[in-house]
């Protein structure tokens, strides 16, 4: 199988505390690749490690076999524009319009005229559904339709790989089917390479091809969606049953409840 | 030792800071430009930043204008010299009160605007899109930014000392009874240009890049969150004001003080 | 608000900007008198020179004709010099002209006062770079004081 993103021992920390700790990540190309585990184990953190605005403390990332930490500036701004990332927030710029968020990498990076760019942006607002939407403001926008005008910006410059952090985060159920529904119909349109990172069991389940669990700084368990199921790792099953206590526990760290309520004494 | 430890820290995260700033600076206006790119970003940013803090200008620039000539009538007719009004109020305005009053309203009408909206822009990612997207921030944000502020000041300085100039006119002349003709002649005799009206150019020019540089770079620095933002808004205001009245000291010492 | 409108207001920003900076240099500051135009230098040696300073007005019967440029000390006599700088306007004072620093009012600046001389057949104008003849020094208030106190005794 062909890898376009290769994580090969690496480990990250910020400040004292440990993110990662020596784990390996393959992403094959045209295959979307979800990375799931608990809020608060940096997942976000991966996805700026692959796009290069970190640096691994150790091991490597290779992106098409190059490494990434490796690169200089410039070559990095080379290869960004052949992926893109979906922010949880959408990122959309507040001062422009959804049609020049969208048209705004074009315009950046190419040297189209401005009636093609036109033609293009309304292209990729069509795949969103979001055409009508085209003169309005980011903040005139629900959610949901930021989310999508952000994807929309994602895919202008029809990039290789697209990272989607959390893009089912605070959705309303219909949203997140539209945003369901999206993900996969553009990946199979456009034969994308996909990097999910979620922490939405169910959603992403059905779009992904191949699953990672990253839980307590290290990979706890991989595999397409179906071996996933089948696990018996109990804290894989506890993350997909979404049991409340387990080898995660309920409780944060800390002294003996008796210790705590007598202390005061 | 603790005492010591804690200083050698704060020491460090200072100079720290200084580095990251002067990172910032370099990058933003040295490391490659791209004026052709820029320039519209400017215009927009001029717009921000000048246009929209000329309202606060031309009030506060009229009333200082008119509060000095106020002030040095009662003082100047008791010795019967009130023809000096003119080069009295001319000269605090564009030597001093310009440059500085002005400097310091810029700190807090568009200083603090500057550091909330990148700080802002940072905290909603849109910074991290824009490396994302292969745009570099720092001369697609920063840079058009810093040139905004350090054009538009000294603009508004020259408008501020005009309209005080004008503000103490209406005051002595029309209302205290000067003579108009000698409020402007003594003025134009003891006015000079290059002394007086370039020197208060440079001095606010000089102001205009430490207070633009602070917000700026206060607001790209900022802890992403709403607690951040406000504190990072808050020392803009305080560090720009201090240093705008710290480096007027020198600058003065370095123009007048021979 | 579109960018039309917006470079529109910056352009009457920078405009308003330009005027007040013509106002300052015309109204206020006067450049066309503080000494932009041609201009040729004479010379004058003081005994003593009090409060006069570099860039002080030089006046005819009141009219300002130009200012001082520079004061120096002659290196052979130790005696002040003072090189005056004349509008080209006001050439060919006669050579009996003489000069004094005076004060204007009792607490006032000290200035250059010229007091063209008679000039009849035999008298050569002024050249520029010369030297006037004729000077009076600046008043010491404090020498005044003590003549004062002296002449009482």
């Amino acid at each position: 199988m062909d890898d376009l993103i290769t994580i090969d021992n690496m480990s990250f920390s910020r400040g004292d505390k440990k993110i990662y700790d020596g784990i390996s990540v393959s992403i094959p190309k045209g295959k979307t690749t979800a990375i799931m585990g608990p809020s608060g184990i940096g997942k976000t953190t991966l996805l700026k490690l692959i796009g290069g605005q970190l640096r691994p403390d150790s091991g490597d990332i290779r992106f098409k076999g190059e490494s990434i930490p490796a690169m200089k500036r410039s070559r990095l701004f080379q290869v960004r524009r052949q992926m893109s990332m979906l922010f949880q927030s959408g990122a959309l710029f507040t001062d422009m319009s959804v049609f020049d968020n969208v048209a705004f990498a074009l315009r950046e990076h190419s040297d189209l005229s401005e009636r093609l760019i036109h033609i293009l942006v309304m292209m990729k607002l069509q795949a969103v559904g979001l055409r009508g939407a085209a003169q309005m403001m980011p903040s005139e926008l629900s959610g949901g339709m930021a989310r999508r005008a952000a994807l929309a910006r994602a895919i202008a410059l029809d990039p290789e790989l697209i990272m989607y952090d959390e893009p089912f985060a605070g959705q309303d159920p219909i949203s997140m089917g539209v945003l369901v529904k999206l993900i996969k119909a553009l990946n199979d349109a456009l034969n994308l390479t996909s990097i999910v990172v979620t922490h939405d069991v169910k959603e992403v389940m059905s779009i992904a091809d191949y699953v990672y669990i990253l839980a307590d700084k290290k990979i706890i368990g991989q595999g397409t969606p179906a071996q996933i199921r089948e696990q018996d790792s109990e804290l894989v099953q506890q993350f997909l049953g979404g049991k409340a206590d387990g080898p995660v526990p309920f409780h944060y760290p800390a002294n003996s409840l008796e210790h705590d309520l007598l202390e005061c004494q | 030792m603790e005492w010591f430890a804690t200083l050698g820290a704060k020491t460090l995260g200072k100079l720290s800071g200084l580095g990251r700033a002067s990172y910032l600076l370099f990058s933003a206006l040295v490391a490659k430009p791209q004026p052709l790119k820029m320039f519209p970003l400017t215009i927009k940013q001029l717009y921000v930043v000048g246009v929209q803090s000329l309202l606060i200008i031309l009030v506060s620039g009229a009333f200082i204008g008119m509060v000095l000539a106020l002030q040095a009538y009662t003082v100047l007719v008791d010795y019967g010299a009130e023809e000096s009004l003119g080069p009295m109020v001319a000269l605090s305005l564009l030597r001093e009160l310009g440059p500085v009053v002005t400097a310091l309203l810029f700190a807090g009408r568009a200083g603090s605007a500057l550091t909330a909206e990148i700080g802002l822009m940072k905290a909603t990612e849109q910074l991290s899109s824009l490396e994302m997207m292969a745009v570099d921030p720092m001369r697609r944000v920063i840079a058009p930014r810093m040139w905004a502020g350090v054009i538009s000041m000294p603009l508004l300085a020259l408008i501020f000392s005009a309209v005080g100039i004008l503000g103490g006119q209406v005051v002595g002349v029309d209302w205290l009874g000067v003579d108009g003709g000698s409020y402007w002649s003594v003025m134009q005799s003891a006015v000079d240009f290059n002394k007086d009206v370039l020197n208060g150019v440079i001095k606010s020019v000089v102001f205009a890049f430490v207070v633009t540089w602070i917000a700026v770079f206060k607001g790209y620095d900022c802890i992403p969150t709403s607690e951040g933002i406000s504190q990072a808004t808050t020392q803009t205001v305080v560090y720009s004001s201090l240093a705008v009245l710290g480096v007027d000291f020198v600058l003065t010492a370095l123009m007048f003080g021979s | 608000m579109n960018s039309r409108k917006i470079e529109i207001m910056v352009g009457l920003f920078v405009a308003l900007a330009i005027a007040a900076l013509l106002m300052l240099a015309l109204k206020v500051a006067n450049a066309g008198i503080s000494g932009n135009g041609e201009t040729y230098e004479l010379k004058a040696k003081f005994d003593n020179i009090g409060g006069l300073k570099v860039r002080s007005p030089i006046k005819v019967g009141g009219v300002v004709i130009g200012r001082v440029g520079r004061i120096s000390l002659d290196s052979e006599d130790y005696t002040p010099v003072v090189t005056l700088e004349i509008s080209a306007e006001y050439k060919d004072f006669p050579e009996t002209t003489s000069v004094s620093i005076l004060t204007s009012g009792l607490l006032g600046e000290q200035y250059v006062g010229l007091q063209p001389g008679f000039s009849i057949d035999g008298i050569e104008p002024l050249r520029p770079g010369d030297f006037i003849a004729d000077t009076k020094s600046a008043l010491v208030l404090e020498d005044l004081i003590g003549q004062f106190l002296f002449n009482r005794d």
